[in-house]
């Protein structure tokens, strides 16, 4: 029975460790976008308002959950669980440290991929069942965004996982010494952040909350504990996808002097403030723009990128060989890129004549 | 096959409680997907009657009114009623009380113009120029206040001139805000105009062409975005408007964008208009000789203003009374918003927001 014991241990402390890590994630992300907007944040609750979540958290869990009419009652009700149970089960296998993990699986990124696919599942239901016309955008919105880029994440993964010859992410981390992947194939790492920002809905891809247009998509009826839940799940996946940032891509635990869990924290964070720094300066892509950028360039992108290191590996090439590649197809996509977006030359206003248009006698 | 699978429209009700309509708008959408098919603006829910509420107040009472029509635009608003009755009654206000307008009226474009930058980065999906805008707004806020005791709705401007002469320490304080003023617009510039993502938004974004926005009765910005140089302070000035130097920036395709750029360089022009104004602004009173009781001739009169939003017009028919026989407005923004049925159409969901922000409207002028 002991390994039972050793196993529900390990999973009481990994939640543990998350429900803390989100609460302080909020607090990070409202500090951190004060401080860029010249504003002080949260300052009220305890000394530099460390104290805020945990009073929202409080709040939260104290206000009523409302269901509004015609909502259907237990697709409404499911939604958060289903989104926040998938969040959560993929810090299973995501470790923080050499053999500090709750299980480090053979198949771990495939777990990682499945499971996390189940999430769009929960806000697909959270809108559909709301009985909400902007829910049910949010919904749809969801839906296309979260499927989209789930293909470029994948490809992106595939190929460090060829790479890394290995499905494990403690494998895989092993593997990155002396170099990490970042500088082996940086444009996996680029593939990786897009679509992970993406997936997250974070600036510039928010666009299935689109506070400003469809006022917060999906969970626009949620209320009270339902609705930290949907919360609790968007900053546990922002945590994951930094750590696997830094588990795949930055050589995870791996550096010198410090101990290993805070090596990958640093990293970890030094990701979630490059998100919380994105999200005070991007303003928000269009549906039809983010679909375009999903399937016109990352996922063909994607595909070169698994054929060039499928090259690299049955030829056998020195490593660098595969870093100028990994950079130049990046350099040629981000031409179509820019053109796409900005292919003229921003108009620059033009200064009238004194005198303009011919005088208007006005009636006295 | 497209035409075959029978998608049905959906209604979407847009406002009046929503973020981003600007006040209390309301849009009911007709979207195919997530593309408007069609569009229909719904206005009135900040209807107070202002212009028949006129007719039964006497000329001094008025100016509270007009402040509260175009409330980001206050000073404009009473320099409008202000010009109409001057024309009517033939007043000439004090030259110092000119120059003094003219600055208010200025600093007040700068304000408004940075509430639409803010706001329109938050329509856009990001929240930090909205603050940047609102740092900005304060420093000219406070310089304001100081005039006029209060942040809005100042009732400052009268007929004849100003209610009181500026604070002696006046003169220093715009002079030390303008360089200021000048480095947050730069700021401001430099931190939302050449971002990729909001080019991607709003190049080509509701197009309209000049012929269309003359049709449509566009005016200010929006009009100039089209190319078309009109603006009341060159084509027919009032007040001193023809003794400053400025510039009229147009914009090139009258789209989002260039009604956005055309607002940055506005104020520009603004800070230059204001130094000028310190430059030139003589001692003296800032009030005619005013007879006690306001009763101006029987006639009627039109005035024209370039408000921060467009053509302001004031249309006052007297019958010798203390108090208007009629008295209507031209509000920019009510007729500025003619146009966003037909801009809506063909958009994108997303876009509703940023094409009603690009136009910037006040909903208390458009509803009155």
């Amino acid at each position: 029975m002991s390994w039972v014991l050793d196993l529900a241990l390990r999973t009481v402390a990994v939640l543990g460790f998350l429900v803390f890590t989100v609460l302080f994630l909020i607090w990070l992300e409202r500090k951190v976008l004060g401080r860029i907007q010249m504003r002080m944040g949260p300052m009220r609750t305890a000394p530099f308002g460390v104290l805020q979540s945990v009073a929202d958290a409080l709040k939260l869990v104290l206000k009523e959950g409302l269901r509004p009419d015609g909502a259907d009652r237990w697709v409404y009700h499911l939604g958060p669980v289903v989104a926040v149970l998938p969040a959560l089960m993929v810090w299973v296998t995501i470790p923080l440290a050499g053999g500090l993990v709750v299980q480090d699986m053979r198949l771990g990124v495939f777990y990682i991929v499945a499971i996390s696919g189940v999430s769009v599942v929960g806000m697909v239901m959270a809108g559909w069942s709301s009985n909400n016309k902007y829910a049910l955008l949010g919904a749809a919105r969801t839906a296309a965004q979260m499927i989209s880029y789930e293909l470029p994440l994948v490809l992106a993964l595939l190929g460090v996982v060829m790479l890394a010859q290995s499905l494990s992410l403690g494998d895989i981390v092993e593997q990155q010494s002396p170099w990490p992947y970042l500088l082996l194939q940086p444009l996996s790492f680029a593939l990786f952040l897009i679509a992970g920002l993406a997936e997250l809905a974070r600036n510039p891809f928010d666009i299935y909350h689109a506070d400003t247009e469809i006022v917060g998509g999906p969970f626009v009826e949620y209320s009270g504990i339902r609705w930290a839940m949907f919360f609790m799940a968007e900053y546990v996946n922002l945590f994951a996808i930094s750590a696997l940032a830094a588990l795949l891509f930055l050589g995870g635990w791996k550096g010198p002097l410090l101990p290993d869990v805070v090596w990958l924290l640093t990293k970890t964070y030094a990701f979630v403030l490059f998100i919380i720094w994105l999200r005070a300066t991007l303003p928000r892509l269009r549906i039809d723009q983010l679909m375009a950028l999903a399937w016109r360039y990352l996922v063909p992108l994607a595909f070169a990128n698994i054929l060039v290191i499928a090259f690299y590996l049955y030829y056998q090439m020195p490593g660098w060989t595969l870093s100028l590649a990994s950079l130049a197809m990046a350099g040629i996509a981000l031409v179509p890129l820019y053109r796409h977006w900005s292919g003229r030359a921003p108009a620059r206003t033009r200064t009238a004549d004194r005198g303009g248009l011919p005088k208007v006698e006005s009636r006295a | 096959m497209i035409e075959r699978l029978d998608t049905v429209d959906m209604m979407v009700n847009m406002g009046p409680q929503h973020p981003s309509t600007h006040g209390v708008f309301r849009m009911v959408l007709t979207v195919d997907g997530e593309r408007v098919v069609a569009a229909e603006p719904v206005i009135g829910y900040l209807h107070r009657g202002v212009e028949k509420l006129c007719e039964n107040l006497t000329y001094r009472q008025i100016v509270p009114l007009f402040d509260r029509m175009d409330y980001l635009a206050d000073y404009n608003n009473e320099l409008g009623l202000a010009l109409a009755l001057e024309k009517l009654m033939g007043i000439q206000p004090p030259r110092r009380a000119e120059f003094i307008r003219t600055i208010l009226c200025e600093l007040t474009r700068i304000n408004s113009h940075m509430m639409f930058y803010g706001s329109f980065g938050g329509d856009a999906g990001v929240t930090t120029p909205f603050i940047y805008a609102f740092r900005l707004r304060e420093e000219v806020q406070q310089v304001l206040e100081s005039v006029s005791g209060v942040r809005m709705m100042p009732n400052y401007i009268r007929v004849g001139g100003l209610k009181d002469d500026v604070p002696e320490d006046f003169r220093d304080r715009v002079a030390r805000l303008l360089p200021r003023l000048r480095e947050g617009i730069e700021e401001c510039d430099s931190l939302l105009t050449r971002n990729e993502v909001l080019l991607a938004r709003t190049r080509g974004l509701a197009r309209i062409s000049a012929a269309e926005a003359i049709a449509y009765g566009l005016s200010g910005p929006n009009l100039r975005a089209c190319g078309l140089a009109e603006d009341v302070r060159r084509t027919e000035p009032y007040s001193i408007y023809s003794e400053l130097d400025f510039d009229v920036p147009l914009g090139q395709n009258g789209d989002a964008w260039d009604r956005y750029c055309i607002r940055l360089e506005e104020m520009r022009q603004s800070a230059r208009m204001v130094e000028q104004c310190l430059e030139k602004m003589p001692e003296g009173p800032v009030m005619a000789e005013m007879p006690k009781a306001l009763r101006p001739p029987p006639g009627e009169v039109y005035v024209r203003a370039e408000n921060p939003r467009g053509d302001f017009g004031v249309y006052l028919v007297s019958q010798g009374g203390d108090k208007p026989y009629r008295l209507k407005v031209r509000a920019p923004s009510f007729c500025n918003l003619m146009a966003l049925e037909r801009l809506l159409v063909g958009c994108y969901i997303a876009d509703c927001v940023m094409v009603l922000g690009s136009l910037d409207i006040v909903l208390g002028e458009v509803d009155r």
